[in-house]
């Protein structure tokens, strides 16, 4: 096992990223419904989704377990999960992986709740970085909008509330996104992420997404090849 | 060995303010850490948990508060842990990040607030053996040891040695049965469980041994009777809870318990990269396995 430089598995991974309400899972999904209605092989993921460890994380947040470094230890031993029993082997068996949400929202939210970000990076350096990493860049004003109005609740994590910035969780949540945001915006010199106006309509940036995908990925290269079943055993 | 030009009484003051091996815990205060660290380290069967047992009636007797901790002891991983070893189906490096966020929920929850309260925490293993087993298993021993640089440097580290041919016997008296995972049934080297575990206990003996020098244990020879094992223990623990340097291999070439782990200190807690330096100059006369750890 050698630290990931780049994914030279024949498989592309691209990631989307981008604060609560910047309408990074709507993209996701409507490019993955793209890429599945037009026949090519895809595999989509999604973060804190491990079937074994998210019951600990559950646990560990229902009852108010966790700490900076616990919280993200627990989260990268989920992407693991995932990243090891999924990821990794469809993109050697040539899939396109979406990922939504992939080591830049632990780098953002670990960081924020206090934990090294150098030591952050060593711990996810075993992942590849995705070829594609779209960043929905969305006003703080907007995305917090798109989350609160109409929500009754905000939840124990999602707002931060451990951190102690505010006893109301509608403020801490806004205290708390604004911290993360300013974490992206320093990602976004650190990394290669191509930015998408989140402000745009849902169509207009779905547009934008599947010509950038188109530019990038060639894209014949990843549809099924034949019929599941060859016509000689069925 | 080169000797530290250091004095005792500097050493004393090393010894009495915490580390951590590499960037460390977030909102720890280490001058608050009064307390003392002890590891025992070593194999199912080596005579670990009898030690400690002992250890701590000992302690308890003479006035000193104590706390326990060890492997898979923690209130927010523990049974989940357990739960996905029993169905072997994680991989590698997860099992390594699920170990870890086991390690540090007590190193934050159970450890830390007990130093702070000036207990003595007697830990049945410590990141060794979760380290050495990883890397076993094929994983970079750099990325392990990053992980691992929020652990507090522990005061002394005593390491049991016991030969895997006497392991295997003390395992098998004892439970008549051999364990999965410490005879490294996981890496499908073999289907013959003896054979296994006797290799698989010298692979992690290795990388401990290979560890020793740069962590500073104190090796013991575990193939004596636990009483001749107690006596060691608790005259090198007397020497540290005295906050006494351990003058008797003075002018011997080794470097003293003490020293090692003052040194241990310094050079894991100044980054990887002249940690890497110092780790070869030190390994210069002999221990190309340490080299290993040093990638």
């Amino acid at each position: 096992m050698a630290p990931a430089k780049k994914n030279d598995a024949p498989g592309k991974l691209i990631a989307v990223e981008g604060l609560d309400g910047s309408g990074k899972s709507t993209q996701v999904y409507l490019l993955k419904r793209w890429l599945e209605l037009e026949g090519y092989k895809v595999f989509f993921t999604e973060w804190n989704s491990s079937a074994i460890v998210r019951k600990a994380t559950r646990k560990g947040k229902k009852r108010q377990l966790l700490t900076a470094t616990t919280f993200s230890l627990i989260h990268c031993t989920d992407f693991a999960d995932r990243y090891e029993r999924q990821i990794m082997p469809l993109l050697h068996a040539g899939y396109i992986v979406l990922a939504d949400r992939y080591v830049f929202t632990a780098f953002a939210r670990d960081a924020v709740r206090g934990c090294d970000r150098a030591w952050l990076r060593e711990l996810y350096s075993y992942a590849v970085p995705p070829d594609v990493t779209f960043y929905f860049e969305v006003p703080l004003k907007t995305a917090l909008g798109r989350i609160l109005d109409g929500r009754t609740s905000v939840k124990y994590h999602e707002a931060g509330m451990d951190m102690g910035y505010s006893k109301d969780p509608y403020e801490s949540f806004r205290i708390f996104q604004g911290k993360i945001n300013q974490e992206y915006r320093r990602m976004t010199r650190e990394y290669d992420f191509i930015k998408v106006d989140a402000t745009e309509p849902p169509d207009v940036q779905q547009t934008k997404v599947r010509e950038i995908v188109e530019s990038k990925i060639d894209l014949p290269r990843y549809r099924w090849h034949g019929s599941m079943f060859p016509r000689h055993v069925s | 060995m080169a000797r530290l030009d250091v004095s005792p009484a500097r050493v004393i003051t090393m010894l009495k303010s915490k580390r951590f091996y590499g960037k460390g815990l977030p909102g720890v205060d280490l001058e608050q850490l009064k307390g003392q660290l002890i590891v025992v380290e070593g194999a199912d069967g080596s005579g670990r948990s009898t030690q400690i047992d002992l250890l701590r009636n000992w302690l308890e007797r003479r006035g000193h508060p104590t706390v326990n901790v060890g492997l898979k002891r923690s209130t927010l991983v523990a049974r989940e842990l357990e739960q996905a070893m029993n169905g072997n189906i994680l991989g590698t490096r997860t099992l390594s990040l699920f170990y870890a966020t086991d390690f540090a929920d007590q190193l934050e929850n159970r450890i830390i607030p007990a130093l702070r309260s000036g207990f003595i925490v007697l830990a049945d293993r410590y990141i060794y053996t979760l380290m050495a087993r990883s890397i076993v298993r094929g994983v970079e021993p750099a990325w392990i040891r990053s992980v691992y640089g929020i652990s507090l440097i522990p005061d002394a580290v005593f390491y049991l040695t016991v030969s895997p041919k006497i392991l295997v016997e003390r395992n098998l008296r004892k439970h008549l049965v051999l364990d999965y995972w410490e005879s490294g049934m996981d890496m499908h080297r073999t289907s013959n469980m003896y054979g296994s575990f006797i290799e698989y206990q010298r692979l992690i003996q290795k990388e401990l041994k290979a560890m020793q020098e740069l962590y500073g244990f104190e090796t013991v020879d575990g193939n004596r009777s636990p009483r001749a094992i107690q006596h060691e223990l608790r005259a090198k623990i007397e020497v540290i809870l005295n906050g006494k340097v351990h003058r008797s291999q003075e002018g011997s070439d080794d470097s003293d318990s003490s020293e090692r782990i003052a040194r241990t200190a310094t050079t894991l807690a100044n980054g990887s990269k002249r940690d890497r330096a110092s780790v070869r100059r030190q390994s210069a006369t002999g221990h190309r396995s340490v080299d290993r750890l040093s990638e």
